[in-house]
């Protein structure tokens, strides 16, 4: 088991099946996350670009989210999302994909949270994702 | 009520058959078992078939939130080609889902969606996803995409070293 509360959440999301099956993997620096998804031949979408599919970008933008409002917060169980909006700014390359994300403010029930997807350049995310989550630990809507 | 004729000359001919071939050909919608069962003009049904592999809780077995982000998004891009005359490719500008409720382990995912307005430029669709009745959702989705989104882009685009 890791020490942290940081490096428990970036290990438990390996432990989540569907994170498995998109091939997501956590890095993390201090309190910063990373999430890496790997390119992998059933990630595509559109096969003549070829392209990853939106879904599996919004996917991994979304888990990143996820994680970083659970670290934010402290609390090692995922929040619950309310909403998400995605916006696809470029197609994704078959090559690996990284996500980071901002928790921008957590409120007495609802987190606000940005995240942004990039493959070669940081500075060129192919899709951004703002969202709104049940903060960690409040019970149910 | 669909007026779509119930027959065709030919297999290839059938919208719901020439969905089922897109759906072979994109690999994840293939990853995820994602089928659609129901065809009119600019609406399509579709399902994903609850798997442990796509569970997001392992606590409640509740499918991940990104299983039913990828599922409509791959739906109502469908139900942007099935409003057209003439089919082209689609990309999505943006997807917007409210969650109302976990999805019930065990079940499947179903959803519909419906292209309500089909410009020159720019598809826009809603669906929902349910596991018993639409009147119950898991989530509502809005989503816009660019139509003829190849236009000019040539088969294996992404694989050239190009500034995008």
């Amino acid at each position: 088991m890791s020490e942290t509360p940081q490096q428990r959440v970036a290990a438990a999301i390996e432990r989540i099946p569907y994170a498995r099956f998109l091939g997501i993997r956590a890095e993390l620096k201090g309190d910063e996350l990373t999430l890496i998804m790997p390119f992998s031949q059933h990630l595509v979408g559109n096969p003549l670009l070829p392209a990853l599919h939106g879904g599996v970008v919004g996917a991994l933008l979304e888990v990143t989210a996820l994680t970083q409002l659970a670290i934010a917060s402290k609390s090692e169980r995922f929040p619950k999302t309310v909403d998400i909006g995605i916006d696809y700014l470029r197609s994704g390359k078959p090559i690996d994909t990284f996500a980071r994300a901002k928790v921008v403010k957590i409120g007495r029930r609802i987190a606000n949270v940005q995240a942004e997807a990039w493959q070669g350049e940081k500075t060129q995310p192919i899709a951004t994702l703002h969202g709104h989550f049940m903060t960690p630990d409040v019970d149910e809507a | 009520m669909s007026d779509e004729p119930t027959s065709y000359a030919s297999p290839t001919d059938d919208p719901l058959y020439r969905v089922h071939a897109m759906i072979q050909f994109t690999p994840q919608a293939k990853a995820l078992g994602m089928q659609v069962t129901r065809i009119e003009r600019a609406r399509v049904w579709g399902l994903v078939p609850y798997r442990e592999e796509l569970i997001g809780d392992p606590e409640t077995g509740v499918i991940a939130g990104g299983v039913i982000t990828t599922f409509l998004d791959t739906l109502c891009g469908t139900a942007a080609v099935a409003a057209m005359e003439h089919p082209t490719t689609v990309a999505t500008i943006d997807l917007r889902i409210d969650y109302m409720r976990p999805a019930t382990p065990q079940r499947n995912v179903l959803a519909e969606a419906h292209c309500y307005k089909l410009g020159k430029n720019v598809a826009f669709v809603r669906a929902v996803a349910y596991d018993d009745t639409p009147d119950n959702p898991i989530a509502h989705v809005a989503a816009a995409f660019m139509v003829n989104s190849s236009n000019g882009r040539k088969f294996g685009a992404n694989l050239r070293k190009k500034k995008s």
